[in-house]
């Protein structure tokens, strides 16, 4: 039964477990281990993998699998541990080794597979080692949060340590430890197709962005400063991101074809990357639109006053006050637009635009679920690098006003 | 009586929607005008209707699952007991919603297979996100004095979950539906690409089959059922805020 | 009536109640008084077991609150805080039945106690009743706070701090009401309050607090004229001293049962008046005496300038308090 007067003090009343975050990833992480496949063994890329399960990863290279799951003891002993901050620091980095040691497992155990079987076999992640990598990652944040340290060193510390498990995978992928794995093995085969893939993809997402800019600033500062102008725009810009992207991308179709058979010179058609950079353009344009107008709301107002009481001149004030006031909200909006156009070009390529999400629904239709990956895969590792830039941007340029504010206090 | 404007609006999208729906085949013959190159200028394959039932079928069964569990995560978080949880909870939220929902409907088909059931997960997984984070925040921003207050009226936990935090978080937690139902009814038509028959179904076979007839019809009534449902939420959230603007 | 036996309480290594012993009679008005921090919040909340003591006995009725289930003893204690914290999705009426709601009272039943309780509180019903909270100023919110505290006809009423965020006016408003329901009901209050004149105008008895212990238990004559320490002395303040001794007694203590010969002028006091507004009526009129009347209008003596300086049935007071440092006013 539930009992409002006493908060629940961590450890009391369950024997001697101090932190009950870390006993259910260490739970969730022994569950996954022993139920579900880690990597799944096919013959070739068309029929599906038999499951292989961790035990057998380990049975296989016991000293190198030992070594790289070491990290994990840690992380089923830290529930039982006192929070304090070097064992909340060890669990953190533990979480991280752990994650990527779960990489150059997979990786190494391809290796072996591959070493007895045909060229055409692939071994690819199963359900197994994306839930194990996940409790790696969610252990890392979770210690990092109770570490409490504060919105600018927080910011960076997150962003270095995110930094530092992608750059342990990147040097294992540069040293050829994962090229067994089915996702290499398919990027093999279309290394020049998938750089072009990516950058048209980066391509498109900031074809998009210059226009977004160039008309959702002004807009935004001036439905800012003329409610009338916010009452017309905002209503728009709200029904457009209601139109589910598929269809906008199809309606634009029809009108940019029939613009392409009247003025055949101006290379425009009803397919590939002019409707799709329209439409992402027609996207984005809200949370750029409206997080500018919000930031600018959000300068107080005795702050407009006293610069003026100062005698700067409006544009002065504008420039110098409102401006870097309103910047973390407006990054908060460019991190949205961002993230969403990463999506948002995925699906364009249904139009013909190209890009990772041509590489993924070509091996939607034609069922190579390995070529999904590649092109699935790194659209999601672009979302969340774009996210994780402009979440640190956002941090910095709050934090430093904070730490203005306080006279460098927090530092 | 007159109609209030929200459910004007509403009214005025859902006669479109059904025009659209009924009256497509009725357009053959506009749709065969437009592009005499085509051999089949009507999408006929399936009725439009049983794709707008099954396409409002997906997002109806994802948006419970994800209001059901997402709504229980998130009141479970804000309680006392699973307070030490909210964090993870926010951390899995924040993290999920930069996968773009594309993404995570491709990447359920290796795991699952292909048809109606991995666009389900997908749907109910990605719409969970909005879900859990709006009810934290709708449950967290009910003031302290209010539930200061209910305690010390003698309302118990269950009590002042369901008669006083639920109904004041209800607007917040609304706007976390509206956001997970619009980005499924988006993301459902593109769940054609992974087997399940949606109103995305006419745009994709259009976009393969070089028809733009087909594209345009699906694109119509994608694109009404939004607006239906983006007005179905804009009346449901004056509702839930009635107390606030009465007087 | 309440009884509380050593009660402690502790948030970490701060003492917020260090081991009080009192008790709060039936029907008696009785304020917890002192600075903030001082575990006067701490010790109402643990009335109703919103905070659990960590030793101690409190008693309610004579039963042991920790034996009984939480909720139950709430539904039968009224409770007002400072914030009010009416529901915002509920009217007037609803936030007022709330109470009788979760005790399952017929609904003619609640309508008639609403009814009955927004007339106590000088709210008319016909416009109060179906307004949302957003819609009352602040002192009217915390009617409707004290009226729904006091729906389902709770035996004790506890209040945290309530008038502390009204403007003066409002509060000296609301204290009268204070005053009149508890004359007019018999309910036992318990009032927690920052503020010492509030003490003083609204107590049968001042406790008083400071670092979680109780310092002095005792009537508003006795915090005046003969507190327990220095900083009960400084909580009543040397400023105006006298009028504030002045203001716990009425003129039925200080009027000579004599006829006014000669006749007075001006309208008479009444004998419920206190004496510092009596004072203030001589000043006004220039005048030395007033005719003082009884409850039903009847003439009952004279009151006497000379008599509100010194106290005539008091022998000469032995130790007299400290008279207030002639000093320049120091604004705060």
């Amino acid at each position: 039964m539930l009992t409002h007067g006493s908060p629940p003090s961590p450890g009391a009343g369950e024997g001697h477990v101090r932190n009950r975050v870390a006993l259910l990833l260490a739970l969730v992480g022994v569950a996954a281990a022993l139920a579900l496949p880690f990597l799944g063994f096919a013959p070739n890329r068309l029929l599906s993998g038999k499951p292989v399960p961790l035990w057998d990863v380990l049975h296989a290279a016991p000293a190198s699998a030992w070594t790289a799951l070491l990290p994990g003891v840690l992380l089923l002993a830290a529930p039982f541990l006192p929070p304090s901050r070097p064992v909340l620091t060890a669990s953190a980095v533990a979480g991280g080794l752990f994650t990527a040691g779960l990489v150059w497992l997979a990786g190494t155990h391809a290796g072996t597979l591959a070493a007895t079987a045909s060229p055409a076999a692939r071994t690819s992640f199963g359900a197994g080692f994306w839930v194990l990598a996940a409790t790696g990652l969610l252990a890392m944040a979770d210690a990092l949060r109770r570490l409490h340290l504060g919105a600018w060193t927080g910011a960076w510390v997150r962003f270095a340590a995110g930094g530092a498990v992608a750059g342990l995978v990147a040097l294992e992928l540069a040293a050829g430890r994962l090229d067994q794995l089915s996702i290499l093995k398919e990027y093999a085969n279309r290394s020049d197709v998938f750089a072009d893939a990516v950058l048209r993809h980066g391509a498109l997402v900031l074809a998009a962005l210059l226009p977004t800019l160039l008309i959702g600033v002004p807009l935004g500062i001036l439905a800012q400063r003329s409610p009338r102008v916010g009452r017309l725009v905002f209503p728009v810009l709200n029904l457009v991101q209601t139109i589910p992207s598929i269809a906008l991308f199809g309606l634009l179709m029809a009108p940019l074809a029939a613009l392409a058979t009247l003025l055949p010179g101006l290379g425009i058609s009803g397919v590939g990357p002019v409707p799709a950079v329209i439409a992402l353009t027609v996207y984005s344009l809200l949370p750029i639109t409206r997080n500018m107008a919000v930031g600018l709301e959000g300068v107080p107002d005795d702050v407009r006053q006293a610069a003026r009481g100062m005698g700067m001149t409006p544009r002065q004030i504008f420039l110098r006050v409102e401006l870097p006031l309103a910047l973390p909200v407006f990054l908060t909006g460019l991190r949205v637009t961002l993230v969403q156009a990463v999506g948002l070009a995925a699906v364009a390529a249904l139009i013909g635009a190209g890009g990772l999400g041509a590489i993924m629904f070509q091996g939607l239709f034609a069922n190579a679920l390995d070529l999904v990956l590649l092109g699935a895969v790194p659209v999601i590792l672009l979302a969340v690098a774009a996210d994780a830039l402009l979440t640190l941007a956002v941090a910095l340029t709050a934090g430093n006003r904070d730490r203005a504010m306080t006279g460098g206090a927090s530092a | 009586m007159r109609l209030d404007p929200l459910t004007g609006r509403l009214m005025l999208a859902l006669l479109a929607l059904a025009a659209l729906v009924l009256g497509m085949p009725a357009l053959k013959p506009l749709f065969a005008a437009l592009y005499p190159a085509l051999d089949r200028p009507l999408y006929e394959a399936e009725t439009f209707l049983t794709l707008t039932l099954d396409h409002m079928a997906l997002v109806g069964a994802s948006s419970l699952i994800a209001v059901a569990a997402g709504g229980l995560a998130g009141i479970a978080v804000t309680r006392p007991w699973g307070a030490e949880f909210r964090g993870l909870l926010e951390a899995v939220a924040t993290m999920g919603q930069t996968f773009p929902p594309v993404a995570v409907l491709a990447l359920a088909v290796p795991s699952i297979g292909f048809g109606p059931l991995p666009a389900l997960i997908a749907l109910s997984l990605y719409a969970l996100l909005p879900v859990v984070r709006n009810t934290i925040a709708g449950l967290e921003g009910v003031s302290d004095a209010v539930r200061e207050s209910a305690r010390g009226l003698g309302m118990g936990p269950w009590e002042t979950l369901f008669r006083v935090e639920l109904p004041l978080a209800a607007p917040v937690i609304l706007a976390g539906v509206r956001t997970a139902v619009i980005v499924n009814t988006g993301t459902a038509a593109i769940a054609s690409t992974v087997g399940a028959k949606t109103l995305g179904l006419p745009i994709i076979v259009g976009l393969n089959g070089s028809n733009q007839a087909y594209v345009i019809q699906g694109a119509l009534i994608v694109g009404a059922l939004a607006l239906v449902l983006d007005a179905g939420f804009e009346r449901l959230a004056a509702w839930s805020v009635r107390w606030r603007t009465e007087g | 009536m309440i009884a509380l036996e050593r009660v402690t309480k502790r948030f970490g290594s701060w003492t917020a109640v260090d081991a009080v012993s009192m008790t709060v009679e039936e029907g008696e008005f009785l304020v917890l008084v002192g600075p903030s921090g001082s575990g006067k919040s701490t010790l109402l909340r643990m009335m109703n077991r919103l905070i659990a003591p960590d030793s101690g006995i409190i008693r309610v009725d004579g039963a042991d609150i920790a034996g009984l289930p939480p909720e139950a003893l709430r539904r039968r204690m009224g409770y007002v805080i400072q914030s009010v914290g009416l529901f915002p999705h509920w009217t007037v009426e609803r936030n007022i039945a709330t109470v009788p709601d979760l005790l399952g009272w017929p609904r003619a039943r609640v309508r008639d106690r609403v009814t009955e309780l927004l007339e106590l509180l000088k709210l008319d019903p016909r416009r109060f009743r179906t307004a949302y909270p957003h819609q009352l100023s602040g002192g009217q919110q915390q009617r409707v706070g004290v009226a729904r505290a006091l729906a389902a006809e709770p035996r004790v009423l506890l209040m945290d701090e309530p008038f502390s965020a009204l403007d003066p006016i409002t509060r000296g408003a609301l204290q009268g009401e204070m005053a009149a329901i508890h004359r007019g009901t018999g309910t036992t209050i318990v009032f927690v309050t920052h503020d010492m004149d509030e003490a003083l105008a609204l107590a049968d008895r001042v406790a008083v607090m400071d670092h979680g212990r109780l310092v002095q238990c005792a009537p508003p004559l006795a915090i005046l004229t003969d507190p327990a320490s220095g900083m009960v002395r400084d909580l009543v303040g040397r400023e105006e001293w006298g009028l504030k001794r002045l203001a716990v007694e009425t003129v039925a203590r200080r009027v000579r049962p004599e006829p006014a010969i000669p006749p007075i002028p001006g309208p008479p006091v009444s004998s419920a008046t206190p004496l510092h507004r009596a004072l203030s009526e001589m000043v006004a009129r220039g005048a030395d005496r007033l005719p003082v009347v009884d409850g039903e209008g009847r003439p009952a003596g004279v009151l006497h300038l000379a008599d509100l300086v010194r106290d005539p049935s008091a022998p000469p007071p032995v130790s007299p308090p400290v008279s207030p440092p002639v000093s320049p006013p120091v604004s705060p």
